[in-house]
């Protein structure tokens, strides 16, 4: 836009004046050079950066995980990495993802809609700024505050304990598979919360009305209307956060020592060098193998959500 | 249609009243007389499951060994053995990140929706991919890649949370400086005569303080709480530190280490909310009278 005004401008005075034109040229020419080199220049900084922090180390995963130790092209940790423990640590990961995107999702749907339909505006607003803040808060404070709660001496079990009701009696055990899923939820549902809202917002109170007209009761609307033109959001929420568990790292470390065999933590053990003399480089295997499984999960919300663009705007 | 008359019939005819009487003149009234069961179990639920873990955090951190009330556990929280060197650690990397990440990010995004508003999906999709990217995928990359004067620094870690607040910071001021008119604030600022510095100091950013402060919360909390990078970079940063704690000593000092982090971010954004909006009220006061 103000690149058209600007040569505007240029030709109207140096129309008249016909000595000056030699002059106004070159410094038109002089700035409509500045005019191409500055945006590269410009964003130069953020382009730089963005490559040296994220394309050089993903680009160093993609070419080691192809490589053997001699440095040789090969397959073989994509090899390794397809059976044994890292096959089960994909698939405990996979299993993970799925359970604590689920679950949080449909109660993250059921919860996102008791606040929406609230008539507080000022509980409806705190809701919000509680999910942002635990939406993004995972790691290590999240373990000890759960380990305070529900360890084997947590404020909630010694409660628990003294009406005979210890879940750590019944099976339960903070520090296993299960154990990290209950933890999960405490950042997936509020994600959950947090991405679905704007989709619930946008189901038309119209829609709803003309239902009703028609003689169609709650139970109908949400099958015929409701839950048809929210499927595709709700699904593309699920697949984010698949995503968010799948690559989560630090709260399933911290929580079990690195004890059961997820992806990511499998990567931390070989980082850290516990590995098999000659297999230093599965741990880029493994890092590549789960940007393959991001990378789909991505396009698939990117699918989903031109679908659910459809109704919901 | 057929299908009403069913048994599904009467449903719809006792669901549909209440539905209609709720749009009467007195909406209000009338929809306070419902009693709604299930948005209580739901709600009590839900704050159960997110506000034991808090409680339990909290009066753990605050229980001495025999689980009596005391403050023994944060008293003794800056004395324990490498938690001053881990909290500065900290301090010094999340002050980076955030000077970084400012000067980066605050000129790019103004210029790309002044001048490249093309740039705009390009942008958007660059800075989701530290969320696609997962922290342990960067940090095992950046490990071989690095050269060894980068990572013999712990500000290598600062380097790379810039990197990780990208999505926050981007979105933030994109629906900051999609707010406001920036074009037209711009162009009255140039034809009053001032500079782009000035432009930038007393025109845009001022429009954009609620944005860039909420963007610096987040980034404070994220680079604060960081555990993946810094743990297998081999840097004692305050999450470090927790899990590296000896338990045996005593286990509550960690939960109350881990508590503080919690309790310093909420006290912040509180304070940081509070200025916003006293200030933001001042302004249209003072707007007000002129």
């Amino acid at each position: 836009m103000t690149t058209s005004s600007h040569s505007e401008v240029t030709t109207v005075t140096s129309g008249p004046e016909p000595e000056v034109t030699v002059v106004m040229r070159s410094k038109s020419l002089r700035r409509r050079v500045a005019r191409a080199v500055r945006p590269t220049l410009a964003m130069a900084p953020f382009v730089i950066y963005t490559f040296l922090g994220l394309g050089i180390p993903t680009i160093a995963v993609i070419n080691l995980a192809f490589r053997s130790e001699s440095g040789k092209l090969s397959t073989s940790n994509l090899h390794l990495i397809s059976q044994g423990i890292y096959r089960l640590g994909f698939e405990n990961s996979i299993k993970l993802a799925l359970i604590t995107s689920i679950i949080p999702g449909i109660v993250g749907v059921i919860l996102a809609y008791t606040i929406q339909t609230s008539r507080s505006s000022l509980f409806r607003r705190l809701v919000a700024t509680a999910s942002g803040v635990l939406a993004n808060f995972g790691g290590v404070n999240l373990t000890f505050m759960f380990i305070a709660t529900l360890g084997s001496t947590g404020v909630l079990t010694v409660w628990l304990n003294v009406i005979k009701l210890n879940p750590w009696h019944y099976g339960f055990n903070l520090y296993s598979f299960y154990g990290v899923a209950f933890v999960y939820m405490y950042f997936q549902i509020p994600l959950m919360v947090l991405i679905i809202t704007p989709a619930l917002a946008g189901l038309r109170q119209s829609w709803r009305e003309a239902a009703s007209n028609m003689g169609a009761s709650n139970l109908r609307y949400w099958r015929h209307v409701g839950i048809p033109v929210l499927l595709p959001s709700v699904l593309g929420a699920m697949l984010l956060l698949f995503g968010s568990a799948f690559a989560a790292y630090a709260t399933a470390e911290s929580l079990t020592t690195g004890i059961i065999a997820l992806a990511p933590i499998q990567i931390g053990v070989v980082l850290n060098g516990n590995v098999v003399a000659g297999q230093t480089h599965v741990g880029y295997a493994i890092a590549f193998g789960m940007l393959i499984i991001l990378t789909v999960t991505m396009v698939l919300y990117g699918l989903v959500r031109r679908r659910a663009s459809k109704w919901l705007r | 249609m057929a299908s009403v008359s069913g048994p599904l019939g009467g449903l719809a005819f006792e669901e549909a009243i209440p539905d209609i009487l709720g749009e009467a003149p007195t909406p209000r009234r009338r929809r306070r007389l419902r009693f709604r069961p299930w948005r209580v179990i739901i709600m009590t639920l839900a704050g159960a499951y997110f506000l034991l873990p808090i409680y339990g955090g909290l009066k753990f951190s605050l229980e001495d060994l025999n689980g009596r009330f005391s403050f023994e556990a944060i008293q003794n929280l800056p004395s324990a053995p490498g938690f001053s060197d881990a909290f500065w650690l900290s301090m010094r990397l999340a002050l980076a990140t955030l000077v970084v990440s400012t000067l980066l990010m605050v000129p790019t995004t103004i210029y790309v929706h002044l001048r490249l508003p093309r740039m705009r999906r390009v942008m958007e999709f660059v800075t989701i991919l530290p969320i696609v990217i997962p922290p342990i995928v960067i940090i095992a990359g950046v490990l071989p890649a690095a050269p060894l004067w980068a990572k013999s620094s712990p500000y290598l870690l600062s380097f790379l949370y810039v990197i990780l607040v990208m999505p926050f910071i981007y979105r933030s001021l994109d629906a900051g400086l999609s707010a406001i008119d920036l074009k037209t604030l711009v162009e009255a600022s140039r034809s009053l005569g001032g500079n782009w510095l000035r432009t930038m100091t007393s025109v845009i950013l001022p429009n954009l303080r609620s944005a860039l402060l909420s963007a610096m919360v987040l980034t404070l909390a994220l680079v604060l709480g960081e555990f993946t990078m810094a743990s297998l970079d081999l840097w004692t940063t305050i999450p470090v530190w927790i899990t590296q704690f000896n338990t045996s000593s005593n286990g509550h000092i960690q939960v109350a280490a881990s508590m503080l982090g919690l309790v310093g971010t909420w006290v912040f954004l509180t304070i940081i909310v509070s200025i916003d909006r006293s200030e933001s009220r001042r302004s249209r006061r003072k707007a007000g009278t002129l």
